[in-house]
């Protein structure tokens, strides 16, 4: 597909709005190769940046509005099956506290680090690098299982995720993206990890529960997020329940 | 209600679709149900499945009561609702939240950030802390957050802290006890129809208590933390029948590992798992709180097992607390019931990288091994023990490979030092492991069960082959991404540490 088809692409991309949490790669002026091995500027692919529907734990606060994000875009990153927490974040770096800001951006430097080399040559983590380049990430059955260890949803986002694609999900770990709104989470209908491919640019439309992908040029349709919505749309629980006016604004 | 006999031949599928009445807290809006794509082989050892049943459909007037689970009615009960459907999210009084040195610190921080650096937790009396994880390290970051959660207790006057300052001999902490799920056991924090919640995912290894527990993230235990409440969804209930004399050569480990192998890590994703029957019935609560630990690596929300007088002879002098056993109506739907005859079962293990990935022992038997652990909330309780060095005793050999022995807590440390072993002439576990040529047995912790910092005792710093009474053996998970790990009981992680390959117990147990 010709990089021009893609540089006429309009699509909202979602901006951290966090001081703490880096910018989701796409909004960098980097480049990035498309199939054709035309460069185009990744700016050309925003048309009307939002700010992140998902406010993470280094946000200044959890009541703070943020407008829901339509879509989000990027490389996608593929794993297989029952990817479980240790893989996502092995244990030895389970001594870093999340709500330590610069922990927490240190958390998103290990992420993923477990995938075994033989099985996942290609690293989701460059050495020395912060984020991933891969802001996508789509897996098979029963990812995030394992340990409740809220690390693995926020070593993702740390890392620049914004949005994983399953087949299905551990419950603890479909929940603790759901609360703390780090990463998020949606089911396929197709099994996506044998569709694409690591380095595949992926739109995602909530509006139309759909993921495009245009390497190969196919659309899928993703399973709506049921009675979650909400909460995801909140931006996590803290949010959901100050809407629901259960507990207190944040006194700033 | 008919049950839908299976053939007991290997080549029997299940190949039902399951009518979902609802799933798990925040759960993606899916049924789950084998599809035809993915049958699952049945074993022998299933007598039946039953079929699933029509979803239940709600009184409008509210003077019909439609039966409900154990699980159900313990939710319903904590959220102050009469009835409670499978499928319903309803907020929940949280009776206790348990958490350790690695979620602990996050979960304070995210408690200070939302509610305020001066805040006060729900209730003192109601929030237990056990430092357990990463204790006996030289890691600085792990040492900070012991003293992250010292102070935090301090600054709340946390009525339930089990804390440790001498690293150098745990016995000089007296407060210290080790492994979390093991420590609330033992100290009383455990009782029939409560909501126990804590981060770590084998909270569910209260169930055995006949409460309802599982495992939660920092922000979901940073919540309870300020109102003593949280979400959450009511699971249907898979229903576990064991029936029929437990050989002497089996442990609740290989119960376990039998219904993954059944219904993989993924089969009770969102569900409630209930274990009944004579199997169950004559379980100790130590082996209760084995089977109901490992329902997380099964995919289950929680496990339950109803109380009775085993559960109350446990807790007579461990709590003075008040509670009321529930149990699941005569007329309560689960959405399927599996049926085990045990007596016909053989020891098991979980070969790598999976839990579920189930073979008989005996099948592995030319599966070299480099190392033996023996230990965690899964197999270093007393029993777990007892049961090694019952192996040991029988064979009077010496191990082939180093056999590592964490004991989970303090208690159990004490108990392997001082417990006579039935028909030893009142040798100790310990002396026992001595002569058949064990590692002195560790300082209580979770050790090298989940990794941890490098220095952690026994952890797999090269790639090899362990059999292990802990409970998962995704890659990396003991500390190398190129190890592998057996799961087995303690009967099988003896045998085998004794020829140096996978071994079948029953090589010395008959």
């Amino acid at each position: 597909m010709a990089a021009a088809t893609f540089s006429s692409l309009h699509h909202n991309i979602s901006i951290s709005s966090s001081p703490n949490k880096p910018h989701h790669s796409l909004t960098s002026p980097n480049l990035i190769k498309f199939p054709s091995s035309q460069s185009i500027n990744r700016s050309s692919l925003i048309s009307k940046p939002t700010l992140s529907p998902i406010p993470t734990r280094t946000r200044a606060a959890a009541d703070d509005f943020t407008a829901p994000a339509t879509a989000f875009h990027g490389v996608c990153y593929v794993v297989g099956d029952n990817i479980d927490t240790d893989q996502i974040i092995p244990a030895e770096y389970l001594t870093l506290v999340p709500s330590n800001p610069d922990e927490y951006k240190r958390l998103g430097s290990f992420a993923l680090i477990g995938l075994p080399m033989a099985a996942y040559p290609t690293r989701f983590m460059s050495p020395g690098e912060f984020t991933s380049q891969y802001s996508i990430l789509i897996g098979g059955d029963n990812f995030g299982c394992g340990s409740s260890r809220e690390h693995a949803p926020v070593a993702l986002g740390a890392a620049g995720v914004k949005a994983v694609v399953a087949e299905s999900y551990a419950r603890i770990f479909f929940r603790n993206s759901v609360s703390t709104g780090e990463v998020y989470p949606l089911e396929s209908e197709k099994r996506l990890c044998e569709e694409c491919k690591t380095g595949d640019v992926i739109t995602i439309e909530l509006g139309e529960s759909l993921l495009i992908n245009h390497t190969s040029g196919k659309e899928y349709k993703l399973k709506p997020v049921g009675d979650v919505g909400p909460v995801i749309e909140a931006g996590g629980i803290f949010a959901y329940a100050r809407k629901a006016g259960m507990i207190p604004s944040r006194a700033v | 209600m008919a049950s839908a006999a299976i053939a007991s031949s290997s080549s029997s599928f299940i190949n039902q679709r399951r009518n979902d009445v609802g799933l798990s807290s925040f759960s993606p809006n899916t049924s789950f149900y084998l599809s035809n794509a993915k049958k699952k082989m049945v074993s022998k050892n299933i007598v039946s499945v039953m079929a699933p049943q029509s979803q239940r459909t709600p009184s409008t007037t509210g003077s019909v009561k439609t039966g409900m689970t154990m699980t159900e009615k313990i939710l319903a009960r904590a959220s102050e609702k009469p009835q409670l459907s499978p499928g319903e999210n309803v907020w929940v009084n949280v009776d206790i939240l348990m958490t350790h040195d690695v979620c602990g610190p996050g979960s304070i921080g995210i408690f200070k950030k939302e509610f305020g650096q001066n805040a006060k937790v729900w209730d003192r009396e109601k929030l237990v802390i056990i430092p357990d994880h990463y204790i006996f390290t030289k890691d600085e970051r792990a040492n900070r957050n012991v003293d992250i959660l010292r102070d935090f207790c301090n600054e709340q006057n946390i009525k339930y802290f089990y804390d440790i300052n001498d690293l150098g001999n745990f016995k000089a902490n007296p407060d210290y006890k080790g492994v979390c799920h093991v420590a609330l056991a033992q100290e009383g924090h455990c009782r029939p129809g409560e909501v126990l919640l804590g981060t770590d995912s084998h909270t569910c290894t209260a169930g055995a208590f006949g409460q309802f527990a599982t495992g939660i993230g920092n922000t979901d235990a940073g919540f309870v933390l300020g109102t003593g409440k949280l979400l959450l969804k009511v699971p249907p209930t898979l229903r576990f029948v064991m029936d029929g004399e437990m050989p002497d050569y089996l442990l609740a480990k290989d119960l376990i590992l039998q219904i993954i192998g059944e219904i993989s890590v993924s089969g009770a994703t969102y569900k409630s798992m209930e274990f009944v029957g004579s199997t169950v019935e004559s379980l100790s609560m130590e082996e209760r709180m084995t089977l109901c630990n490992m329902v997380v690596e099964a995919g289950g929300k929680n496990g339950v097992i109803p109380a009775d007088a085993t559960t109350y002879k446990y807790l007579e002098d461990k709590t003075s607390l008040p509670y009321e056993a529930l149990y699941s109506d005569e007329k309560a739907r689960f959405l399927s019931e599996y049926r085990f005859d045990i007596s016909k079962l053989e020891p098991l293990v979980a070969k790598p990288h999976s839990p579920d990935n189930r073979a008989l022992a005996r099948e592995c038997k030319d599966v070299k091994i480099d190392r033996v652990y023996i230990g965690s909330c899964t197999g270093g309780k007393t029993e777990d023990f007892l049961a090694a060095a019952k192996v040991f005793l029988a064979s009077g050999k010496k191990v082939k490979v180093p056999t590592f022995l964490v004991p989970a807590t303090q208690k159990v440390w004490m108990d392997v030092y001082s417990l006579p072993v039935p028909g030893s002439g009142g040798k100790t576990c310990s002396q026992i492991f001595e002569e058949a040529g064990c590692d002195t047995p560790a300082s209580p912790s979770c050790g090298a069960c989940l990794g941890g910092p490098k220095d952690t005792y026994a952890r797999m710093n090269e790639a090899q082959v362990c059999v292990s009474t802990t409970n998962r053996n995704f890659p990396g998970r003991m500390g190398h991404k190129e190890g592998q790990i057996y799961l087995a009981s303690p009967y099988t992680a003896a045998a085998s540490a004794l020829t140096g390959y996978v071994t079948d117990p029953r090589e010395f147990l008959q």
